[in-house]
This record gives C-alpha cells, structure tokens and sequence, in this order.
C-alpha cells in the first residue's frame, strides 16, 4: 500500500508488484535473479559437524561468481550452506542470525542448533515457497551435534549426512558409498571434499573451489577455500593496451584535493617572535 | 522480450592499482527505436563512490533518487561520508525489500574506501535485481551486454593497471562488447576514480 510517508515498517514493500504482474500478463517475462545452482553438504563426525559447499554463483547459464561464499555464519558454534536463490539464502540466514542473538541475550544462553532450525522453517513456511532458500544447517549445542536440511516449503530433515543442490545427487553417491559412523577429523573432512569435488566436476551449476567449515563443541574452524582444483593459470601474455588507443571526445577532472589560499589584505603581518 | 531489454543499457566496473573505474554506454532506447544518446546510468554517490544503474529506466530514475534520499539521510545520522562497502549493503537491502515487486536493475558499485593508514583501497561490487551482493576483486559487469562483457573483460583484465591503462582497458572492453549488442551503445561514459581525482571521459563510438 502506497503512503505518504518516506518512513515505512519492518518487512517486504509490494509498490511495484501490481505493475510486474502487469507486464508479466502482457507476456513479457521477468528477468532471472543469481541463483546458486549449487552442491552443498554436511555430515556428521566423531567430534561434531562438517559443512561442505562449492563456490560458484550462476545467472542462467552465465557464472555470474566464480568464488562466492556459501557458508553462512548464524551463531559462533551453528553454520548455514545455502542453495537455490541467492539473495534469499544471504538474507534470510541474515535474518535468523540476528534473530538467534536476540534470542541468545534474552535467554542467556547459547541458543541450540533447533532453535534456528525451527525460526527457518516457520519463515520459509510463512512464505509458501516463494523465498527459494534450500539450506543445510549444521551446528553443535549443549545436546550435542545436529544436523538438518530446510527445503524451500519449510519441511526439514534430520540426517547424519545430507547434501542440496543441484549437486545434491552427485555429492550423494559419494556419501552413500564413503560415509561411516564415527569419522575423525581427516576422515570427515576427506568425505565432505570428495562430495563437493564430485558436485564440482559432474555438475554444471557447480564449479572452483571446496568451502568447509568444522564446527566442534569448543571450535569452529572456516576453512575458506580449503581445496582449490580449478585455479586460473597465468596469461602466457598481457593484453594490454597502449596509451592513446581509445579516442574520447570530452574530458573532465574533478579535483579532490581540498586547497586553499591565503592572501593578506593590507596592514603588517602580525609579529609573531 | 524481457524487461531488461526495453530501454537497454550496460555497465562495468574494474579494479586497478589504488584506483577504480566504472563505465557505461549511453543509449536509452524504446525496445529497437533508439531515443536518445545522452542517457546517463552512471551517478556520483559520494566523491569517491559512484553508482551505474543499468536496467529499466523509469527505475534508473526512481532508483537514483531513493538511493540520493537514503544516503543523505545516513550522511546526517551518521555525520560522515558513506564508505562504499555500507553502500553497497544500502543498495542490496533496498533492492531485496522490493523481493516481491522488484526494481528491474542490476546495480554496480565502484568506489575508494578508506584504510586506517589514510591510504584508499579500490572496491567494486554488483548485485542482482533482488540485491544478492557480489564483491570481485577484478570486474563486474551488468546489463543487456552483460554476457558479451564477461568474456572480453576476463581477456583484457589484468591486476594492478596504473589509472591511463585501466582506463585502456575498461573502454576497450565496453566498446567491443557493446558493439556487439544491438540494445546498448550509442555513445559511451567512462569515470576513473583516484585518490586525488575523477577523470570522466566521453568515449568516441559506433552511432549504430
């Protein structure tokens, strides 16, 4: 609803949505966000929880960033991966770490894994599916290790071993043939870079690097970029122009350097010994 | 046809060593009629932060004047400039309260902020037309060329270009790949930003 204030409250502004259903009726499409058509994973492990995402963002069929982040933070001991659209994923996690602080100083204590599980499915449900948010939660609490995976509708599951995504399938096999109970740390780790590689290499929505992230009762370890099998190699040569190849028409400098003059207007300067 | 496509229009934004540029054509058209040849997308936030609005251009305008409003607004609350990377977390919550009902832009941002040192240090950023935030330490790019300008900038592109071969190099990159789009050209805009000045250029170009 229109107002006349320049002041409005909390939550989404509809203004343009009669004039976009408008042009979408007169069969012009709407255009398509970035999404994370994306291989993200968690398991569980002796110690805690590992969470495994790749680093590509994708607009149709342009890689819109070759090494985004994927992990997000909700609270110091629980971690997000998020799929699907990606504003929605970046500011829904947002969203409920903000709220899981709130939620930490009200109570005084450290919030559990479920906690945001359940204000992560409420919103997603209250919204009918249409944030596209697929995430993967991990964490670790004072009721020990969780994991879980929201689906856009808002139905969850709780899993040793989870992946999304449109590398869901291929990070899965690798999980179904390598995962065991009780990993340690090198094991886990090796698990979840393999489910990410496989995500990597067979799936197109998927590309560059391996993000992990290990999350312990005392420790959680971000290890950004932990593997990365698709570096870019140097240019055998430079590209570039000389100076004076492109032809302009006008210029214009705006200074910003701050100068001033002083000019004494008449009598003796003042004695200053 | 998409929406993106009605008045056309294109942006790049590249890093440099201490200095940034951001450049756009400057085409506004009416689906395949071209209108005008003076159609600015590219605004000066602050002194050192400009703003390209490639995208629809009643929300080029609307845009413009929000995003005017809101960082006055800041600049009086706040009693200091905005640094680029608040900026750009200005423009992506702006965009995502309009999730539903978007704006049909695709915002890029180039600035200098500032380093506790007193140095500046270059920051580029875009985000999509919900406002999903992407910081690239090399270039972004934006608008119907948007795909043509991908593959020339990952060409030309290389790290710590002094400010006359970042300029070079942007012009280069958004003359051929708009030459190559029939919804962007006309006339181009190039500002290189540095720690003492702006250089804003008009760029020789195809009028067709």
């Amino acid at each position: 609803m229109p107002s006349a204030s320049p002041y409005h409250g909390p939550g989404f502004d509809f203004s343009n949505a009669v004039r976009n259903s408008f042009l979408q009726e007169k069969g012009i499409p709407l255009p398509k966000a970035t999404s994370t058509g994306t291989t993200i994973v968690g398991c569980i492990y002796k110690d805690g929880v590992i969470l495994g995402a790749d680093t590509r963002a994708t607009e149709g069929p342009i890689v819109a960033d070759k090494n985004c982040e994927k992990i997000h933070f909700i609270t110091e001991s629980i971690r997000c991966c998020g799929a699907g659209t990606a504003a929605d994923t970046e500011f829904t996690t947002a969203s409920i770490s903000s709220n899981m602080e709130l939620h930490a100083l009200s109570t005084g204590r450290q919030p559990r894994v479920v906690t945001a599980m359940t204000m992560l499915k409420q919103y997603l449900f209250r919204h009918q599916g249409h944030i596209g948010a697929a995430l993967v939660l991990g964490g670790v609490d004072a009721t020990g290790p969780h994991l879980f995976t929201v689906a856009p509708h808002g139905s969850t599951d709780k899993l040793p071993y989870v992946t999304m995504g449109s590398g869901s399938l291929a990070a899965m096999a690798v999980f179904e043939t390598g995962w065991k109970p009780n990993m340690n740390r090198e094991e886990g780790l090796a698990l979840v870079t393999a489910a990410i590689s496989a995500g990597i290499f067979n799936d197109l929505g998927s590309g560059s690097n391996v993000d992990a992230c290990v999350i312990t009762a005392t420790h959680t370890e971000m290890l950004r970029n932990f593997v990365k099998p698709n570096e870019r190699v140097e240019k055998e040569r430079k590209y570039g122009f000389r100076r004076g190849t492109t032809a302009w028409k006008t210029e214009n400098i705006r200074s910003l350097v701050v100068s001033e003059e002083v000019t004494p207007v008449g009598g003796e300067a003042m004695d200053t010994d | 046809m998409s929406i993106m496509e009605y008045n056309g229009g294109s942006v790049i934004a590249m890093v440099g060593k201490d200095c940034v540029a951001i450049a756009s054509d400057l085409r506004l058209g009416n689906q395949a009629l071209s209108i005008s040849s003076n159609f600015q997308k590219i605004f000066p936030v602050t002194d050192r932060i400009y703003l390209g609005l490639p995208g629809l251009a009643t929300d080029v305008t609307t845009l413009r004047e929000r995003f005017r409003y809101r960082v006055n607004m800041y600049t009086i609350k706040e009693e200091r400039e905005i640094e680029p990377e608040t900026f750009a977390h200005l423009v992506s919550s702006t965009l995502y309260e309009h999730r539903f009902g978007q704006y049909f832009i695709e915002p890029v941002i180039a600035g200098l902020s500032k380093t506790p040192s007193g140095g500046v240090k270059p920051f580029i950023a875009a985000t999509d037309i919900i406002g999903c935030l992407n910081f690239a330490k090399d270039f972004v790019v934006a608008g119907t060329a948007s795909s043509k300008l991908f593959g020339v900038a990952e060409g030309l592109w290389e790290p710590d270009l002094e400010p006359e071969d970042l300029f070079e190099t942007i012009s280069q990159s958004l003359l051929n790949a708009v030459d190559r789009d029939a919804f962007s050209g006309w006339g181009a805009i190039v500002h290189v930003i540095t720690k003492d000045k702006v250089t804003t250029r008009t760029l020789k170009g195809r009028m067709d």
